[in-house]
């Protein structure tokens, strides 16, 4: 039984709000199923389809070390990008964030809360398509730590374009828009098929999408073993960089 | 001298335009401290504007607003922590967390918090407590509202149609809550369709339509006003109420609307109910179906702002 309801306001640490907050994002985002199909069920499915030999014929005879890079690519975009933006979008519409938005939570912490989040998914999903690579004889090369940073600068930018979609378009349009994008960019941003198949002339245009730029990078660095992917961590940098100030510029909170 | 400003609200010739309809139109008004004020008003006269403006989730058109004496937009941070908010039909949460998790979930945003499971208990919602928000019907919805404003022991709550949905054990329960905050000190705001609720809770009514003030004052002072009352009975048809009148007090009216109907209008007090049942006696009739009614809030409601359904 509550006894008083005496005045005692007061907003709680913000390391508090962010633990509570990135907590009730991660499990929200488990309990979804459209989520966790989004997310987690096609990338493996996609990764074992991909790495059988009757789709296509990759000039490679290691196809699983083609296979596994873009998958990473495939899972960091469904969470970061669609996963995100659709949401972030109906949470939009059912007053989420406006009822968020009364509360002691800043805007910062809800959204570092997203971001950390969507980066505890993609290390589940990371995990997992890592293991069935392994299981299909996956062999990465490289340095695993640039792979990550890749995934980071990949989050961010992925991450700003979703919240600028949900930010800015109805979550109807959203939902559409988002799921659009991931089946174009899956296939002509340089994940499912690898960008040399195309012309020159579209390839000089293409290698600069973000998937592409996390697709490219990753598998420089997991399939080939080289250095620093210089050009895919500029790309990268350059869409968060554009994406993260326009989303907090025009994202609408209602 | 009393301070100048001690308002834990204050709005000031408010104006809220959505393209040429005036919202919001002059508006003023003034909660102290501690106190309970209720906005009436038929639908679109412009009270959850007005709500959310105070709020910070809108930008005034013209007039000044002031919440615990800060702007609700530029010191929004500072006030969200000691502002408990119930938005008009929506919990406004995570329709996919359950109904006690939401709670712990706005409890971890603040210093204090009340337990959650000891409110969600207060609210009656123990039972529903693992649902899922979307899950629960539309007054539990309402109550769990309730919980979320009031779970970070707030200084001022604002309750758009708090009790809009509950059945009435439900409306009890929320009237005992506001009747306590109130005790405690906490400054409520409410804006409500149910004239019982207002009379029952509220310190100030402000009635508005059409975006303006049409009447403010206690529950008391509005139904005071205007017209007093009448007393309504049954008697043999063609009495000479001419005598009547002569023995009423100066401005009471008798009539007979309908053969044996009669209908005294006036100032009802026990006086002027002996002198009826005295002139009946004396006129040898026995008066039936006498009905005194006093002015109702719904009385002084339709009048002020018409009868007619609103837009
Ligand atoms: N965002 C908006 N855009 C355009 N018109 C609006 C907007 N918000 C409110 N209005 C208009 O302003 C007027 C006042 O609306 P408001 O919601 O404040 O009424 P209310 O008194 O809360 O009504 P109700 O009792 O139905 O809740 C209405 O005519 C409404 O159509
Ligand atoms: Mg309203």
């Amino acid at each position: 039984m509550i006894t008083s309801f005496a005045p005692a306001p007061g907003a709680a640490p913000r390391s508090r709000m962010l633990a509570a907050q990135t907590s009730m994002e991660f499990r929200l985002l488990l309990r979804n199923g459209e989520q966790v199909g989004l997310t987690m069920v096609i990338p493996l499915l996609l990764l074992f389809f991909f790495n059988l030999p009757l789709l296509y014929s990759l000039n490679n005879p290691r196809r699983i070390d083609f296979v596994v890079p873009s998958i990473v690519a495939l899972a960091v975009m469904s969470a970061a990008f669609t996963g995100l933006a659709i949401g972030t979008g109906f949470e939009r519409k059912y007053s989420v964030l406006k009822r968020l938005g009364a509360t002691a939570l800043p805007r910062s912490v809800l959204i570092g809360g997203k971001t950390l989040a969507v980066l505890l998914i993609e290390a589940v999903q990371i995990v997992f398509v890592c293991a069935l690579g392994f299981v299909l004889a996956w062999h990465p090369h490289g340095d695993p730590l640039l792979a990550l940073v890749l995934v980071a600068l990949g989050t961010a930018a992925f991450g700003g374009l979703g919240l600028l979609v949900a930010g800015t378009l109805r979550a109807e349009v959203t939902l559409a828009a988002a799921n659009l994008i991931w089946l174009i960019l899956l296939f002509a941003g340089g994940i499912a098929i690898p960008l040399t198949r195309y012309p020159d002339s579209a390839r000089e245009v293409l290698q600069y999408l973000p998937s592409a730029a996390l697709s490219d990078g990753l598998h420089q660095v997991l399939q080939d073993g080289r250095g620093v992917p210089i050009r895919a961590l500029l790309t990268l940098l350059a869409w968060a960089a554009v994406a993260l100030p326009a989303a907090a510029r025009w994202f609408r909170w209602e | 001298m009393a301070p100048v400003s001690t308002a834990a609200v204050e709005v000031c010739d408010l104006v809220k335009t959505y393209g040429t309809r005036r919202a919001v139109d002059g508006l003023s008004l003034r909660v102290p401290p501690g106190s309970v004020l209720a906005l009436l008003g038929p639908n679109g006269a412009g009270k959850t504007t007005t709500i959310e403006i105070c709020e910070g989730f809108r930008r005034p058109g013209a007039g000044t607003v002031r919440v615990l004496g800060l702007d609700p937009i530029a010191d929004a941070a500072t006030l969200r922590p000691r502002v408990g908010v119930m938005l008009q039909g929506s919990v406004g949460g995570y329709t996919g967390a359950r109904a006690l998790e939401l709670l712990r979930l706005f409890a971890s945003y603040a210093a204090r918090p009340h337990d959650p499971v000891e409110l969600l208990d207060g609210v009656g919602l123990a039972d529903v407590a693992r649902t899922p928000v979307k899950r629960l019907s539309g007054g539990q919805q309402q109550r769990l509202s309730l919980a979320l404003a009031l779970v970070g022991r707030p200084e001022l709550v604002f309750l758009d149609e708090p009790t809009a949905g509950m059945d009435p054990q439900a409306r009890r329960r929320t009237w005992e809550f506001i009747r306590r905050l109130r005790a405690d000190g906490v400054t409520v705001v409410l804006s409500t369709h149910f004239l019982d609720e207002a009379e029952q809770l509220a310190d100030t009514v402000v009635v508005i339509d059409a975006g303006r003030v049409v009447a403010a004052g206690t529950p008391a002072e509005l139904t005071r006003s205007g017209a007093e009352g009448q007393i309504r009975f049954r008697a043999a048809p063609g009495l000479r109420l001419e005598s009547l009148v002569a023995d009423l007090p100066e401005g009471s009216q008798a009539s007979e609307p309908e053969p044996g109907r009669y209908l005294l209008r006036g100032e009802v007090s026990p006086q002027l109910l002996a002198t009826l049942t005295a002139w009946c006696a004396g006129q040898g009739v026995l008066a039936d179906h006498l009905s005194v009614e006093r002015r109702s809030l719904e009385d002084v409601f339709l009048e002020l702002t018409g009868r007619e359904l609103r837009a």
